[in-house]
């Protein structure tokens, strides 16, 4: 899995970091996604699509490798 | 297909039914039997309903619907709420780029980390009233005496707003969010509410402190009267909703006696606790809206630009399609999909804190009120049927 953010989708609501810490993170100065791992390992997919299906502004992109 | 010369189905607000936390049924009704319909408006203008999960995630995630309250069309729920929302602009009824400009200017302020950090303190803050509540007594109003102040201590704190002043900006509040509110009174509580954070911020210009009023000072990109208006709505924004869903969730694991038990038990739950409350509870009950900036179909409805369209969240928390059974309230279902917060680019700002708050305040309370149960018959409690925000008037506990 590959995971693609546009941090100027981003509107900072912070799921992704709820559903998968260790993949995202905000930004210290503005609370906008920071991608932690961009090919996170097998028992973190569910987290992270869950945080793509629940991201309100459509700033997480998966694709499938 | 669906145009906008149909007959309205009702008038929105539509009355509640007889359970007191379901949505009112003309709502559910609606997204039976044609989930995007023509509704009518309290001053007889016409509107789009739309109630099912799936058309909501589309009308409030597309660019194509504007937030921008001064165009024509805009739905409004009552004259009050139509001065609320173009008396004084704020973010929340801007489109991008100057949203996305202006809210950037908070969300570091909000985000998970940052929230994370004061969680001592906002559990100092719920032990503190608990323990005032309770000295020497059995009984009380949660909503006076705990579910109000929390949050607004919180917030307070957070804006650099002296706490002392809670009840001139609770009683300017109550008259914003109230569809009973006269214009006037609704532009006067706006105008008195807005010269108080103008002259706070003027003082933390000479005598900063550590609260976003004085950094948005010191960003320099912002004049006093934009700032004021920015703290007016987060100051409002961020005590009525969680006072309202921190009562509302009290009373309704009162009625659902299991669901209370289960979470006394597993405190360990109450993330996900939370999350089911606010899908079941939705109090932003009267809908989120939005104007057609140009001609959209959803749900195979046109949609002209230029109409009004309200998204009945209440309804699709409720959606059989993405939550089945969802007429109950059962703490162990996955509701993180809810749109209790909204959906899109203007989802709510403060979310992070509003859970923090709640999971504190719900297991504070269980925690420590073993014999917690109402102190009056169910009948008996004021519900806010007529606030823009809904929940209890008062909730007389017996502890």
């Amino acid at each position: 899995m590959l995971v693609h953010i546009d941090q100027e989708k981003c509107c900072g609501a912070g799921h992704c970091v709820l559903a998968a810490p260790e993949v995202f993170d905000q930004r210290d100065e503005d609370g906008i996604v920071v991608l932690l791992d961009a090919e996170p390992p097998a028992e973190l997919h569910q987290g992270v699509q869950d945080a793509a299906a629940v991201c309100p502004a459509a700033a997480i992109r998966l694709e499938r490798v | 297909m669906a145009t906008a010369a149909q007959t309205p189905r009702f008038t929105h607000p539509a009355a509640r039914g007889a359970c007191p936390f379901a949505p009112p049924p003309a709502y559910q009704q609606a997204q039976q039997e044609e989930p995007i319909s023509r509704i009518s408006l309290w001053d007889g203008a016409p509107s789009w309903l739309v109630t099912r999960h799936e058309d909501i995630k589309a009308v409030l995630s597309d660019a194509r619907f504007s937030s921008d309250a001064t165009r024509s069309g805009f739905p409004f729920v009552s004259a009050g709420a139509r001065q609320l929302g173009t008396g004084q602009l704020t973010f929340l009824r801007m489109d991008d780029p100057e949203h996305a400009r202006l809210r950037r200017m908070l969300t570091g302020e909000f985000m998970i980390k940052k929230v994370e950090a004061l969680r001592p303190e906002v559990q100092r803050i719920a032990d503190e009233l608990l323990d005032a509540m309770t000295d020497g007594r059995s009984s009380g109003d949660l909503v006076r005496e705990f579910a109000l102040p929390l949050p607004s201590l919180v917030i307070c704190l957070l804006l650099g707003v002296p706490y002392q002043d809670h009840d001139f900006f609770q009683e300017c509040g109550r008259v914003l969010l109230s569809r009973e509110a006269t214009v006037e009174e609704v532009r006067g509580a706006q105008d008195r509410l807005v010269d108080y954070l103008i002259k706070l911020t003027d003082a933390k210009r000479t005598e900063p402190d550590d609260g976003i009023l004085s950094r948005l000072v010191a960003r320099g990109e912002l004049s006093t009267e934009e700032i004021g208006a920015m703290g007016r709505l987060l100051l409002v924004a961020g005590h009525e909703t969680t006072a309202n869903m921190t009562a509302l969730s009290v009373l309704a694991l009162l009625q659902n006696p299991d669901q209370l038990a289960h979470l006394r038990a597993h405190p360990e739950s109450v993330a996900g606790a939370v999350e089911e409350l606010l899908r079941y509870l939705t109090i932003v009950h009267s809908g989120l809206t939005r104007v057609a900036a140009e001609d959209v179909t959803v749900g195979g409805v046109r949609i002209r630009a230029g109409e009004g369209v309200i998204c009945m969240v209440s309804a699709a928390n409720r959606d059989e399609q993405q939550f089945p059974g969802g007429d109950g309230l059962d703490l162990s279902r996955d509701a993180r999909r809810h749109l209790a917060f909204g959906f899109g680019v203007h989802q709510c700002l403060g979310q992070p804190l509003a859970r923090l708050e709640l999971q504190i305040a719900l297991n504070t309370i269980l925690r420590r009120l073993p014999e917690l149960r109402l102190a009056v018959p169910f009948e008996e409690v004021r519900f806010r049927g007529e606030m823009l925000i809904y929940g209890v008037h008062e909730l007389p506990l017996a502890w």
